[in-house]
């Protein structure tokens, strides 16, 4: 058994009256690749900006490396070791590709006004550093995001190298869990099977534990390790694909009762 | 945005009455109103007094003798798109403009005519007959009716016709006409500078006329210079010459950073040298430039860099003024104990820093919290409440309330006094404290925090999720606005020798903004160009500009300005890259695609992510 990362413990969120989330529990364990799936509207984002510290929950703990993260900062939370995507690509549009992963180095990093006035041997250094560190990451997704790339705003790339550069930026910040939210979501399925490699790769070579939510059934298949299946804000199902594949309550979230058991 | 070349097909002209009748009547109808509105605003008569060539036209008649041959410029200009056919522009064009400009001056006879046969001086109080005597060319309500139709129908066809003119022609006309406009503008500074310590009276003397404004020949000879100098960029544009703006960047590398160590050297040593040359007048216009630029510099790291709306800027002018004035005049608030001492400008300026920091958390501290709008708001009232606080009576025995701080003595460096009588003395000080300003924005908004002040702009929560601790990052915004605005204030306060809160009105914190947008958000160069431009030559909220007649219409213009530039070119008058690319995203990805360097989603494999930089 290896080492428990993140622990979600009985966690509940309401907007209003509504149960985004309910008394969930969830946990992830070092190197594991886990899949939040889920119909539409199932909580799924809310569950992933919760632990990012977006969104506050009503009730219940989510404990990182036995820190609890509850009225953390987004940026705290990130400082700690949880970075994440977004499911609407979120890029800074307008700075270069590099800016893009060398801002995400910002809670790594600590030169301040005076380094930069004085252009100080600590502050030339860690620049040379975040370069180095951000080339790195970008470095990953083979040839698409460096050379010449490096210098031209995110807002020119595709929509394929988009969701890659979010992946890149997430890796920047040097976290041990990254949460991808629909890392595959509109790309072609050449593309999507190229990515789910590439998620492989994030765990073994680079040694990140992943919690993905994502739509497509390929993908969660290829390289979950377990999967959670969230329905009305409720855990339904847990396991391996396998499992939860022909669990009878996943199927019914998904495809709705047959017409003559329903009442 | 330089798009690439169109690749229009082009129609043959249009027939002459083939027109939009509609269009040309609006835009007739809104000329109409431009000029009764820039008449009944006065601006004819008040600016007569100030010619621009001796005798034919002063900047009273050319105030209204300019709107036409835009209008008629206007009516037929169309967006051209890639690709599209278009009517090749002809005699259509002309009379559009001709019968824009006839219905614009139909409304400047009809004027006339009621200024004759009414008097609305009640709630117009420039209803003159001073106003109608002008109107009239001092001929007679006969002639003043029937000259304004004529006038604008000749104005009109120029503007339609500058569509005919080929590309050369326009530009050497605009040459020739900014040639002739910027001589009699300038004539101030170019007087100052030529014969104040140079010996060159007899160019002066040839240009100007002795009351002001060009004399003819100096017209014509600026015409001709202008002519010569628009003929030389036509064919610096066709190649034929070479322009060291292109060299300049084609330069790559170490060649290009040893071209920018040349310029800067040059620029310092200009700055160095130039007051040296000028009198007294024009180093005081440079001196107001130079702590607007300081001020505009500090909002700029504040806006342009963080991307936060600060509307309350000059609460950060006014505390640097203040303390400046009360630690080191005599004739402070009485209130103070005896233990404040009565110090040197530089000791001061320690303390000034530091109270500008304080300022800048406390202000920033609950402001910060907010985004947008809000937080546009609140500062708009942080503003005014420095400002009422120095003014009340119950910090009187501080600040003096109305009386405000007085007996400011200058800055003593032990072998000179700098103060407010020795401008170009002010000017130096003010020129070393914007070449920190510059450096420190400069600087900065490489680094790590200019990084993070970046991704907040575009989107502060992605920002925040990506490990940037916001609030602080913000407040290290403010914090850097607000002592580079202090040191603005400190030197304001040497410079007048008193200060009164109504020297920190809130007009101050929109002027600055204007300049920082009018200028170019966000780009250092193009900061300095609008303190140039707007506090230079239209002048500031107290100070008179090179054209000091238009200082009751300041705002006025200001205000058209904003406009004009908001809608037109958002970015500034030298922008930067990043800015212009938000604002027209579109434009750039088009740009992008045509050099072919948007990459297509990859269809076939690793190799399309390797395509070549066009």
């Amino acid at each position: 058994m290896s080492e428990r990362l993140l622990t979600i413990d009985n966690l509940s969120v309401t907007f209003g009256g509504l149960h985004a989330l309910k008394n969930l529990d969830f946990h992830v364990d070092k190197g594991e690749i886990v899949s939040v799936i889920g119909p539409n509207g199932a909580g799924k984002t809310t569950f992933f900006n919760m632990i990012s510290g977006m969104v506050e929950p009503t009730e219940g703990d989510i404990v990182f490396k036995g820190e609890s993260l509850i009225g953390l900062d987004p940026n705290q939370v990130t400082a700690r070791g949880i970075a994440r995507t977004f499911q609407n690509v979120r890029l800074f549009a307008n700075m270069t590709i590099l800016e893009n992963v060398m801002v995400a180095q910002h809670c790594r990093t600590k030169q301040g006004v005076f380094g930069a006035l004085f252009n100080t041997g600590g502050f030339k250094q860690e620049e040379a550093e975040i370069r180095e560190w951000g080339e790195k990451v970008l470095g990953f997704f083979g040839s698409r995001l460096v050379g010449y790339r490096l210098d031209q705003p995110a807002s020119v790339l595709s929509y394929a190298n988009r969701r890659r550069l979010e992946v890149a930026r997430a890796m920047a910040t040097k976290p041990e869990v990254i949460l991808l939210d629909e890392p595959v979501a509109g790309m072609n399925p050449r593309e999507s099977e190229e990515l789910t490699g590439l998620i492989g790769q994030l765990r073994d070579e680079w040694g990140f534990t992943i919690v993905m939510i994502e739509h497509d059934m390929g993908v969660v298949r290829d390289v979950s390790d377990r999967v959670v299946v969230l329905d009305h804000g409720e855990t339904i199902a847990q396991g391996s694909y396998e499992d939860v594949s022909t669990n009878p309550d996943v199927i019914e979230a998904y495809l709705g009762r047959p017409a003559e058991e329903a009442s | 945005m330089s798009a690439p070349m169109a690749t229009n097909e082009t129609l043959p002209a249009r027939a002459a009455l083939d027109q939009e009748w509609r269009k040309v009547v609006n835009h007739g109808l809104l000329l109409a109103l431009v000029l009764v509105f820039v008449s009944l605003a006065n601006m004819p008569v008040s600016l007569d007094s100030r010619m621009i060539i001796e005798p034919m036209l002063s900047m009273g008649y050319l105030s209204l003798l300019w709107i036409p041959v835009v209008m008629g410029f206007i009516v037929s200009s169309e967006k051209v798109l890639e690709g599209i056919a278009y009517h090749a522009k002809g005699a259509r064009e002309v009379l559009a403009g001709g019968l824009v400009g006839v219905i614009g001056g139909l409304g400047l006879s009809l004027l006339v005519i009621l200024i004759d046969n009414f008097n609305l001086r009640d709630p117009l109080v420039n209803w003159s007959p001073a106003l109608l005597d002008l109107l009239q060319f001092g001929n007679g309500i006969g002639f003043g009716v029937i000259i304004w139709p004529v006038l604008g129908f000749g104005l009109g066809v120029f503007g339609g016709a500058l569509h005919i003119f080929t590309a050369m022609t326009r530009t050497i006309v605009g040459w020739v006409v900014g040639a002739v406009l910027g001589v009699a503008v300038f004539e101030t500074v170019i007087i100052d500078l030529l014969t104040e310590r140079l010996p060159f009276e007899f160019i002066t003397d040839w240009f100007y006329f002795i009351r002001g404004g060009l004399s003819q020949q100096g017209a014509v000879t600026a015409a001709l210079i202008g002519g010569g100098l628009g003929y030389l960029r036509v064919l610096a544009q066709r190649g034929v010459v070479p322009t060291p703006v292109q060299d300049y960047k084609q330069l790559v590398g170490p060649e290009r950073t040893r071209a920018n160590t040349i310029i800067i050297i040059t620029c310092g040593v200009a700055t160095a040298i130039l007051p040296l040359l000028l009198g007294r007048i024009t180093n005081e216009l440079l001196a107001n430039v130079g702590l607007f630029v300081l001020l505009a510099l500090g909002l700029n790291v504040v806006v342009g860099l963080a991307g936060i709306l600060d509307l309350g800027y000059v609460a950060f002018f006014a505390v640097g003024g203040y303390a400046t004035a009360i630690l080191t005049s005599p004739n402070r608030g009485d209130s103070w104990p005896d233990w404040v001492p009565q110090s040197h400008w530089f000791a001061a300026l320690l303390v000034v820093i530091l109270l500008a920091i304080l300022t800048g958390l406390f202000i920033g501290a609950p402001v910060i919290r907010m985004r947008g709008d809000y937080l546009a708001i609140v500062t708009l009232g942080f503003g005014e409440i420095i400002r009422l606080l120095f003014l009340s009576d119950w910090l009187g025995g501080y600040t003096g309330g109305a009386q405000g701080v007085t007996n400011i003595p200058g800055v003593d460096l032990g072998f000179v006094e700098i103060k407010g009588t020795d401008p170009r003395a002010i000017f130096y000080l003010v020129a070393v404290f914007c070449a920190l300003a510059i450096y420190v924005s400069w600087r900065l908004e490489k680094s790590r925090l200019g990084r993070a002040w970046m991704a907040i702009r575009e989107d502060e929560s992605v920002a925040e999720a990506m490990g940037i601790n916001t609030v602080n990052v913000k407040l290290m915004a403010f914090v850097v606005g607000a002592v580079l605005a202090s040191f603005s204030g400190a030197i304001f306060a040497a410079k007048v020798g008193s200060i009164f809160p109504t020297s920190f009105i809130i007009l101050v914190s929109i002027v600055i903004l204007v300049v920082v947008i009018v200028g170019g958000m966000g780009n250092i160069l193009g900061v300095i160009a609008g303190a140039a431009v707007l506090i230079g030559v239209l002048g500031g909220p107290k100070q008179p500009g090179l054209l000091a007649e238009f200082s009751e219409f300041k705002l006025l213009i200001y205000g058209a300005l904003l406009i004009f530039m908001m809608l037109k070119r958002p970015e500034g008058l030298v922008p930067n890259v990043r800015r212009t690319r938000e604002l027209h995203q579109e434009e750039f990805l088009q740009d992008a695609w045509l050099r072919s360097q948007v990459d297509a989603d990859e269809q076939d494999g690793a190799a399309s992510g390797e395509v070549a930089p066009a």
